[in-house]
């Protein structure tokens, strides 16, 4: 067990839920609950393996897996926004379409081996003693993109013009309306990119974290924890960021407690009997709910939540929100 | 281009027909096996075959026909118990875990064992091994409904989460304690703990034999008509009701909305807990990894295909069992998957005309 490379490995699994939860709170600071990032996540990481492939380049093959989980997502922007649908129901089912699709068009990709998303030091910063090799060597480049990103979505959503225009139509679509920003148009703009973030954070598995084709197995309920951050970081860019490197450290640290054959100086049961992984594997998801209940309660002291025209339709003219 | 006529959406002022609901269902699943059949069509499939496979695997003869019913017996159940979660507006997404949860208490009375299995009763074994079942799943539907009153916790999430959990609980059991000789499965249990089939009695009707219809069906009929009977007849059902379509209301009704929540949660529960019970005993005779091809989420699709409708429940099933049945040999294997989430899109989306009248307008008349 080593810190370096628990905090080095939690920073690149922590970018998959980076980008999965910034979509996210993207197309719920709109007002839009997409409950299908599981599912785009998967036809994402599907897209962007497939496309790798079959072009020989990565990067290609992640614009695929943001076109895939974007078009995706509009299906449910379609059903939730024009035809006023429940959104939960929807948001689910588009986890069913997507994951359906993966595994339809992912027949068969397993086992292969396409190109990757390179993994590159930073010059001069990977110099600095311990930050240096945990921060900014031999990462995926993508891992450096989260870095600039996190903090970019957060800006953009509390100190840019665009960025008010969207809390606006997520508070209170009705006066947001009645300044003539269009609540439609803004709804479908940011579920279309909560989807291509999804897709990416799908992509970011397929060709850089865990490289490869696993059907389901690939991202293995990480889009579903990525919805549940989103409640634990209250909607905010930063902490969503932070939240899911903290939750990749602990996941790595959690694995990793199987390998001493000590631990504080007494036998490891987990290693003594590796039947007790599955108590190990159960931990991301335990983990989760803590984090929930913990971030529901700060929430409730401190009179944070969720947007408040979450999950509600707007129809022009009707009262409401 | 001009066309001369135009598509006008206009808000029901009234109440739609009752038949209505029925109707938009089957086009919902008609058109959902068009789409699929179109997509099977691109990527290089025979949509026509599989459609004829399909039916002739699952309702074939007498004998796929009771392959297709063992499979529509768990979603009943399951479907019943999304049904009344969702009656609530709680999003009970949990089904799965529950399932595996009363597979793995109702399978404790044998493994134990609870009873002395060679001088018990069966139906006592039967019974036990149903309240077990029940007793687990509603554990695992009473932590995030008590997780919900008290802290205000997303249940959609919590439920997921505990389905991942149930997973890995299972497994360890299977592959530690009661692992049979190393696999990853228990031992089968005794013939004492197994569901009555209609194979059983081939000694007296030859029809019967081969036919591996068990007692869980009428499990799932009876909870139907409870559920029912709860939902529209009982004063509970009337307070359930109400909550879901106006949880203000209902506040200022003076209803309990935090015992309501963790009761109808532990009821989803329990049925889905029967549910895992009902396969363990009847179908799959031990506990083992993988009981489940997700019946779980398939019961969320039958829960609202079936309008949160007991009965209609029922039939939904049976053409879920179906595609289970057909699915499992259909290739590509992600196919039924796909058929599942288009049909549910179609659901919803076909709920719009619910709500508005949809209706063709000459351009003229309306200037």
């Amino acid at each position: 067990m080593n810190i370096e490379i628990i905090l080095h490995a939690g920073l690149a699994t922590g970018t998959i839920l980076l980008f999965a939860a910034i979509g996210e709170i993207f197309a719920e600071r709109s007002g839009i609950l997409n409950l299908g990032v599981e599912g785009m996540m998967l036809l994402g990481a599907m897209a962007g393996f497939s496309t790798s492939l079959a072009t020989g380049n990565a990067w290609v093959g992640l614009i695929v897996a943001m076109l895939a989980g974007g078009i995706l997502s509009l299906a449910h922007g379609l059903v939730t926004i024009h035809f006023q649908a429940d959104q939960v129901v929807s948001g689910l089912s588009l986890t069913f379409l997507g994951t359906g699709l993966a595994l339809v068009l992912g027949e068969g990709l397993t086992g292969q081996h396409p190109p990757t998303i390179p993994i590159v030091d930073i010059p001069l910063l990977s110099q600095i003693p311990f930050l240096g090799p945990v921060l900014f060597s031999e990462h995926s480049l993508l891992v450096y993109v989260g870095y600039i990103f996190a903090p970019m979505a957060a800006y953009y959503v509390y100190k840019t013009r665009p960025g008010m225009h969207l809390r606006a139509v997520g508070e209170k679509p009705s006066a947001a309306d009645t300044l003539g920003i269009s609540v439609y148009g803004v709804r479908y703009f940011y579920t279309f990119v909560g989807g291509m973030l999804a897709g990416l954070a799908g992509a970011t598995i397929s060709l850089s974290v865990s490289p490869g084709w696993y059907s389901t197995q690939t991202t293995s309920g990480q889009g579903w924890i990525a919805v549940g951050l989103v409640i634990f970081a209250q909607w905010n860019p930063i902490r969503a960021a932070f939240g899911g490197y903290l939750f990749g450290m602990l996941r790595r640290f959690i694995l990793d407690l199987q390998g001493p054959a000590l631990l504080f100086g007494f036998a490891n049961p987990l290693y003594v009997n590796s039947n007790y992984g599955f108590f190990l594997q159960m931990m991301p998801f335990v983990l989760t709910i803590i984090a929930l209940v913990w971030g529901s309660r700060a929430a409730t002291k401190k009179r944070l939540g969720a947007p408040a025209a979450l999950g509600v339709p707007y129809i022009r003219g009707e009262r409401g929100l | 281009m001009n066309l001369p006529y135009t598509v006008i959406f206009e808000k029901r002022t009234a109440d739609y027909p009752k038949w209505l609901p029925a109707v938009t269902s089957l086009l919902s699943v008609i058109v959902a096996f068009i789409i699929s059949g179109i997509v099977l069509k691109i990527i290089g499939g025979d949509p026509l075959r599989v459609l004829k496979f399909f039916f002739t695997a699952t309702f074939g003869s007498w004998a796929v026909f009771s392959d297709t019913m063992v499979k529509a017996t768990p979603l009943i159940m399951v479907g019943l118990a999304c049904a009344v979660a969702f009656k609530m507006k709680l999003w009970n997404i949990g089904a799965e875990g529950q399932f595996y949860m009363g597979a793995f208490f109702s399978s404790l009375v044998v493994l134990v064992p609870m009873v002395n299995l060679e001088t018990t009763p069966k139906f006592i074994v039967i019974a036990l091994m149903m309240i077990m079942g029940m007793i687990g799943g509603a554990i695992w539907g009473f932590i995030p409904g008590y997780l919900k009153a008290k802290y205000q916790v997303n249940e959609i999430i919590i439920t997921l989460m505990l389905n991942y959990i149930a997973l890995y609980w299972n497994n360890f059991w299977i592959f530690d304690k009661w692992s049979d000789a190393g696999f990853q499965m228990t031992p089968q249990f005794e013939k004492i703990a197994w569901l009555p089939r209609l194979s059983d009695l081939a000694k007296e009707y030859k029809a019967f034999s081969g036919i591996t219809l068990h007692l869980g069906v009428v499990f799932g009929i009876i909870a139907a008509i409870i559920i029912w009977w709860i939902l529209e007849r009982s004063h509970w059902g009337y307070e359930i009701k109400l909550i879901g379509d106006n949880p203000q209301a209902a506040r200022y009704a003076g209803l309990n909305i935090t015992k309501n929540l963790i009761l109808v949660m532990m009821l989803s529960g329990a049925l889905a807990g029967l549910a895992g019970m009902s396969e363990i005993s009847g179908v799959v005779h031990r506990l083992q990894e993988k009981i489940s091809p997700g019946y779980g989420f398939t019961g969320i699709i039958v829960a609202w295909l079936a309008k949160l409708n007991p009965f209609a429940v029922i039939i939904v099933s049976i053409l879920f069992g179906a595609l289970i049945v057909a699915g499992r040999e259909i290739q590509p294997s992600g196919l039924s998957n796909l058929l599942q989430g288009i049909i549910l899109f179609m659901v919803i989306s076909s709920d719009v005309l619910l709500r508005y009248k949809i209706r063709l307008v000459r351009l003229e008349q309306e200037a």
